[in-house]
């Protein structure tokens, strides 16, 4: 088995499994009927990107190995997700700027995916770059809805983008199988995308009357499986009912 | 949140050369956020490719009190219907 590539899709498709996981914890508690399906959209959609991505990647492990079984039977320190994406619903802010942060960042990174020398990786990444593009619109409007909005709505917006701004440089960090996929053609360089991406952040903040936080300290680790304490109780809730049914089928 | 926005009508073309059709309604802050509610709401199983929004106070509608003058003269009026014709066997479609 092809042990970089492997570990590589599952790095790229954890982030989409546990965001989308957050997401759809919303489901029918969302602000207002409107926001609450376009959550469970951008949910939905993410869960969709992460069967293509398993789907390959059980072919690659050429074993008996399931698409279900590498999204549900996994312990937490084999999930390789940025720690950003696990980050709890606080509130309707946090929900968006952590929605933002990524979307930014999932953005410039398809956009590269689609130039992988990996067929299947470029084909995945042309189909759900629509998606994504849409995502991004949707929750920079609401950076800016909210920035620009109210002194209430600026203050949540303003505390969310500071409390999550120390996940956002482990985007760009590489594991040791990020490095040799880069070296073979297959993966994106994300190192290289950092500049565009605080651009980008940065243009919008400013957009929306917000401050770019200047803090220089950063969390990392989920890259390489040691994650906050908020991912055990999700895989708890993702897991539960294959931990408790083994094999249970819908 | 969504009790201090304005309703919304949603108009939808399910498919190019058919009309926009009335599809529902719904809250949204402004005109933007009504389209994307819309879109997210309403086209999600694939049923649209052009949406229209009008927020709701702009529709002037008849009022059901007046519906007696307001409808019920056509109903005896069977003459308007344009059936009263011999089509020729050569015509279809109509």
């Amino acid at each position: 088995m092809k042990e970089n590539l492997y570990n590589y899709i599952l790095g790229i498709a954890d982030n989409s499994l546990i965001l989308g996981q957050r997401l759809g914890e919303l489901t029918g508690h969302g602000p207002s009927l409107e926001t609450d399906i376009a959550c469970t959209n951008i949910s939905l959609d993410l869960f969709g990107q992460v069967r293509s991505y398993f789907q390959y990647a059980a072919k690659i492990a050429g074993d008996d190995r399931t698409e279900d079984d590498i999204a549900m039977l996994r312990k937490e320190r084999e999930y390789k997700n940025v720690l950003l994406v696990e980050q709890p619903n606080t509130n309707f802010a946090y929900t968006m700027a952590r929605q933002f942060l990524f979307d930014v960042y999932h953005l410039e990174f398809l956009a590269e995916l689609q130039k992988s020398t990996d067929l299947t990786l470029s084909a995945i990444a042309n189909k759900c770059i629509k998606e994504v593009s849409y995502h991004e619109r949707f929750s920079s409007d609401w950076i800016k809805r909210l920035g620009d909005g109210t002194e209430e709505s600026k203050a949540k917006m303003q505390d969310a983008i500071d409390g999550l701004w120390t996940y956002t440089d482990e985007l760009f960090h590489q594991t040791e199988a990020d490095k040799a996929m880069v070296a073979e053609g297959i993966g994106v360089d994300v190192t290289k995308l950092k500049d565009a991406y605080y651009a980008r952040v940065s243009a919008v903040l400013e957009e929306s009357t917000l401050e770019t936080p200047e803090s220089k300290w950063f969390q990392k680790g989920g890259k390489e499986g040691i994650h906050t304490e908020h991912l055990g109780y999700l895989l708890a809730e993702l897991q539960y009912m294959q931990r408790a049914y083994p094999n249970m089928e819908w | 949140m969504s009790k201090n926005w304005p309703l919304w009508e949603i108009f939808v073309r399910s498919k190019n050369g058919l009309e926009h059709r009335h599809f529902g309604s719904l809250h949204a802050a402004d005109a933007e956020m009504a389209l994307e509610n819309a879109r997210d709401v309403y086209t999600r199983r694939n049923e649209g490719v052009s949406i229209w929004v009008v927020e709701s106070v702009n529709i002037t509608a008849s009022n059901p009190e007046h519906n007696g003058e307001m409808f019920e003269p056509a109903q005896d009026k069977v003459y308007r219907h344009p059936t009263f014709y011999d089509l020729p066997d050569e015509v279809k479609h109509m």
